[in-house]
C-alpha cells in the first residue's frame, strides 16, 4: 500500500527527516510513537503533500505509483487522509458544507458525478450516528469554536465520510476523554479492512489499546530507530523514551 | 499533473475577462462635450416635458460651480468630462412584446452573461427590465405588476407617463447640489428605471434590472427612482456586467429610494464591471450616489456584492427619518490586481428609536486597496437611537491593502453604537487543510471566501445569491500565492 524509502525532508534547510523506512501492508495498522519534536507530525505532512516541506531524498509511493509529482488533492483522491494534529477553523464554512465539496471534488477527479443529496444525507446521518455525534454540530462553521476533543472527533467523522485506503491519524487521541477515545477508536476500527491501511500517530499507547496496531515503530530524531508489535507500546510506556533514546546514542 | 503555485498563477493570469465581450449594436450616439446644448438635445431627444428640462438644466448650471471630490482613499486619473458622449440609444427603437423581437444579438449577449431571458423568464416571478446603453429594450411581467397597481418602467417613461410621481420625489433624497456626481447625473441622466408600489401592496416577485455598459467612450448615467407608498413592500434587484475595454468608462448613477410610513425596501446590487486588467489597465470607474430615505416604521436594506470596477466610489446610505425606522447596509466589496473601492455607508439618525445595522466584508488580493468609509449620524433629536457595526476584512497575499475608517458623530447621549472590526488572512494552513481533503487551491479560496462572506450572501435573494457566489469565485481568480 505505502512504501516509504530513504525519505530525507527538511524545512528551511533544516532536515528534519532524516532517512525514514517504512512499508504498509493493505489491512495494517502501524502505530509510530516517539517523544515531541521527532517529526512525526512531519512525516504525515510529507506525505500528504504538504509544500513547506522539501523532500531532499528517497520516495514515496502509494500502491506502486511515486507521489513525488502528486499535489495534496490529488493524494487526497487517491485516498491518502491526514487526521490533522491541529485541525483549522474556517469561519462560516459548515462541516456539512465541507464535507460536501470535498466528497464531490474527490468523485469528480475520478470522473463521477456531485453524490445525490439524498444519498449524501444518509452517509452523513449513518457515520454521525456511528460516531455518536450530535447533527446540530454540523451545521457548525468548521473547527470554530470547537473544543479539542469535537476537532479530533470531527476529524474522524471527515475520515469516515471519505472512506480512505490510507488513514494517517495524528495524535487524534489527544483532548479526547475516555469515553469520546472509545467512541472513535469504535470508528477507526470500522474502517479497518484487508483494503486499507491505518497509521496512528500517538504518543501514548493508551489508544493502541482500543485501536491495536499490527506493528509499533518508534521515531526519534528523524529516524525509525526501533520497531516491533504491540509490546513495543507497553515496553516504552514502561521505560519511557530516554530509554530509547539511550539506545540509540549506544 | 501537478501544479506549482507560480504555474498556477501564470495560468490564471491569462484567463480573459470572462464576460470581454461586446455587442454590436448600431446606435446613434451624440458629440462628445457636454453643454447646455447637449443637456436640452438629451431632454429633447427624450420627448421630456418642460419641467424636466429646466430641471436638467438647473442641474447642470450647479456642476458647472463644483469641483471633483478628492477625499475618497483611491487614486485615478480624472476623467476628461468633455471626451463623453453623453447620449447613446439603441437604433432599433420599438418596444418588444415578446423575446422573439428582441435583437438576436443581444439575447446572445445575455445567454454568453448566463442571465439569458428565457431563464430569467422561467425563474420563477422575476421581471426584468434590461438598460442597455441607456434605454430600456424589453420589459416583461408588466402586466401582472400592473394587476396590483405597482408601476415598474424605464424613467423615460415614467416622466411621460407619471410625471406626478416623478415631480413629486427625483431629487428630493439626492439633491442635485448633493455632490459632483449626483449634479452631473441629474443634468445627463439617459434613462434607467422607476418603481412604485402603491399603499399596502407587497411586490408579489422581485424586481429586477440588468445594466449593462456597451458604447465605447459612452458615459452611462443611470436614474433609479424607487417609491414604496405606506404599508408597501418591493425587493429590487441589481446587476451588471459589462465588456472589457482598454479606455476608461465613467458610470455616475444615482439611486433613490423612499419607503412611507411601514413600508419596506431591499435593494440588491450584483456589481461585476470590467475592473481593468491585471496591470490595471481600462475598467469602470464608479462613481455612485445611492441613498434611501425612511419614514415612520419603514425600512430600507442595501444588499450589495461589488466585485467590479477599476474604481468604486459608492455609498449607499439611510436617512432615518422617522420615528422606529430601520436601516441595514450589507455589503462584500471584492478588489484584486489594481482595482480600488472606496465603499462604505451612512446611516443618519433623525428619528426617535431609529436602528441601524452595518455588515462589510471586505476582501483584498493582488495589489488592490479595499477601504471601508462608514458614517453614523445620530441627531440631537433621536432618541434611543441604536447601531451596530462590524467590518470583516480578508486579505490574499502581502501586496493588497484594507482600511476602514468608521466615523461616528453622536448628538444624543442616549445613542448605542457599538463598532467591531476585524482583519484575517487567508491562511496556507487552511488552504493545506483544503488540498488534504481532495479540495484544490482555487476552490479552496472560493469556499473560505464564501464562508468568510455567508452573512450577507444569506441576505440577498436566492437565485441572486448563486450568482453572485460565480462571481466572487471570478474574481478572485490569479490570486493565488
Ligand atoms: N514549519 C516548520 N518550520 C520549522 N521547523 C519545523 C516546522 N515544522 C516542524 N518543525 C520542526 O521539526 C521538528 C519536528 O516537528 P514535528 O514533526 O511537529 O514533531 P512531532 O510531531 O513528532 O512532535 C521540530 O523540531 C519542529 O520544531
Ligand atoms: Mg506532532
Amino acid at each position: 500500500m505505502l512504501e516509504i524509502k530513504n525519505l530525507h525532508a527538511s524545512v528551511e534547510d533544516k532536515e528534519i527527516l532524516k532517512g525514514i523506512n517504512l512499508q504498509v501492508n493493505p489491512g495494517e495498522v502501524h502505530a509510530i510513537m516517539g517523544p515531541n519534536g521527532s517529526g512525526k507530525s512531519t512525516l504525515a505532512s510529507v506525505i500528504a503533500g504538504k509544500e513547506e516541506f522539501e523532500v531532499k531524498k528517497g520516495s514515496i509511493a502509494l500502491e506502486g505509483e511515486d507521489l513525488e509529482e502528486l499535489a495534496p488533492e490529488e493524494r487526497a483522491h487517491k485516498g491518502i487522509f491526514l487526521s490533522f494534529q491541529y485541525p483549522v477553523e474556517i469561519p462560516g464554512v459548515s462541516v456539512t458544507n465541507f464535507m460536501r465539496t470535498a466528497i464531490n471534488e474527490s468523485r469528480k477527479a475520478r470522473g463521477l458525478e456531485d453524490m445525490p443529496a439524498n444519498q449524501m444525507l444518509k452517509l452523513i446521518r449513518e457515520k454521525s450516528e456511528m460516531l455518536e455525534i450530535d447533527r446540530k454540530f454540523l451545521s457548525r462553521s468548521l473547527n470554530e469554536g470547537f473544543s479539542g476533543g469535537e476537532k479530533k472527533r470531527n476529524e474522524i467523522f471527515q475520515m469516515a465520510m471519505m472512506e480512505p485506503k490510507l488513514a494517517i491519524l495524528d495524535e487524534t487521541d489527544s483532548g479526547l476523554d475516555i469515553d469520546a477515545l472509545r467512541i472513535v477508536a469504535n470508528g477507526v476500527n470500522k474502517l479497518r479492512g484487508k483494503e486499507n491501511a491505518i497509521i496512528v500517530i500517538t504518543h501514548y499507547q493508551r489508544l493502541l489499546e482500543y485501536i491495536v496496531p499490527d506493528f509499533v515503530h518508534v521515531l526519534h530524531d528523524g529516524k525509525i530507530v526501533k520497531s516491533g508489535t504491540k509490546e513495543l507500546a507497553l515496553e516504552l510506556e514502561d521505560k519511557g523514551y530516554d530509554w530509547i533514546k539511550q539506545e540509540t546514542v549506544v | 499533473m501537478a501544479y506549482t503555485e507560480e504555474e498556477l498563477k501564470k495560468e490564471l493570469e491569462t484567463k480573459e475577462y470572462e464576460y470581454g465581450f461586446y455587442t454590436d449594436i448600431e446606435s446613434d450616439t451624440f458629440p462628445k462635450g457636454l453643454s447646455e446644448d447637449i443637456v436640452i438635445a438629451i431632454s429633447q431627444k427624450k420627448q421630456e416635458p418642460e419641467w424636466m428640462t429646466e430641471w436638467r438644466l438647473e442641474a447642470f448650471r450647479i456642476w458647472k460651480e463644483m469641483e471633483e471630490p478628492e477625499w475618497a482613499n483611491v487614486k485615478y486619473e480624472k476623467p476628461n468630462f468633455q471626451e463623453i458622449s453623453y447620449y447613446s440609444a439603441p437604433n432599433k427603437k420599438p418596444k418588444y412584446n415578446s423575446l422573439d423581437e428582441v435583437d438576436p444579438e443581444l439575447l446572445d449577449t445575455f445567454k454568453r452573461l448566463g442571465i439569458s431571458l428565457d431563464e430569467q423568464k422561467k425563474l420563477a416571478g422575476v421581471a426584468v427590465d434590461i438598460v442597455m446603453d441607456s434605454v430600456s429594450v424589453a420589459t416583461t411581467f408588466k402586466k401582472t405588476l400592473a394587476e396590483k397597481g405597482i408601476i415598474f418602467c424605464s424613467i423615460s417613461e415614467a416622466i411621460k407617463e407619471h410625471p406626478e410621481l416623478v415631480k413629486k420625489y427625483i431629487g428630493t433624497v439626492v439633491p442635485r447640489k448633493d455632490n459632483f456626481y449626483a449634479a452631473l447625473n441629474s443634468a445627463v441622466f439617459s434613462d434607467g428605471s422607476f418603481c412604485y408600489i402603491p399603499k399596502g401592496v407587497r411586490c408579489p416577485m422581485e424586481l429586477s434590472t440588468y445594466f449593462r455598459i456597451n458604447q465605447a467612450g459612452t458615459g452611462q448615467f443611470e436614474r433609479t427612482l424607487v417609491i414604496a407608498d405606506e404599508g408597501s413592500y418591493v425587493s429590487y434587484l441589481e446587476g451588471c456586467t459589462a465588456p472589457s475595454r482598454d479606455e476608461n468608462q465613467l458610470h455616475a448613477a444615482v439611486v433613490e429610494l423612499i419607503a412611507l410610513d411601514d413600508a419596506e425596501i431591499k435593494y440588491s446590487t450584483v456589481q461585476n464591471w470590467f475592473p481593468g486588467d491585471k496591470d490595471g489597465n481600462g475598467g469602470v470607474f464608479n462613481f455612485v450616489t445611492k441613498r434611501g430615505i425612511c419614514e415612520t416604521n419603514a425600512k430600507i436594506s442595501w444588499t450589495q456584492v461589488e466585485t467590479g470596477s477599476a474604481v468604486t466610489w459608492k455609498y449607499p446610505s439611510c436617512v432615518l427619518k422617522g420615528d422606529n425606522s430601520i436601516g441595514e447596509f450589507y455589503s462584500i466589496a471584492v478588489t484584486n490586481n489594481f482595482q480600488q473601492a472606496d465603499t462604505g455607508t451612512k446611516m443618519i439618525h433623525l428619528g426617535k428609536n431609529t436602528k441601524s445595522t452595518i455588515i462589510s466584508k471586505g476582501i483584498s488580493a493582488g495589489q488592490s486597496q479595499n477601504s471601508y468609509r462608514g458614517l453614523v449620524q445620530v441627531n440631537s433629536r433621536a432618541e434611543n437611537a441604536r447601531n451596530f457595526s462590524q467590518c470583516d476584512s480578508l486579505l490574499m497575499g502581502n501586496k493588497c491593502g484594507a482600511h476602514t475608517f468608521p466615523y461616528i458623530e453622536a448628538k444624543n447621549k442616549s445613542a448605542q453604537i457599538e463598532h467591531e472590526a476585524t482583519t484575517s488572512k487567508i491562511g496556507e494552513d487552511q488552504i493545506f487543510y483544503c488540498n488534504q481533503r481532495g479540495i484544490d487551491t482555487e476552490k479552496a479560496i472560493a469556499l473560505i471566501v464564501n464562508g468568510f462572506s455567508k452573512e450577507v450572501l444569506n441576505k440577498l435573494p436566492m437565485e441572486f445569491a448563486v450568482e453572485a457566489q460565480k462571481l466572487l469565485e471570478i474574481s478572485l481568480e490569479g490570486s493565488v500565492g
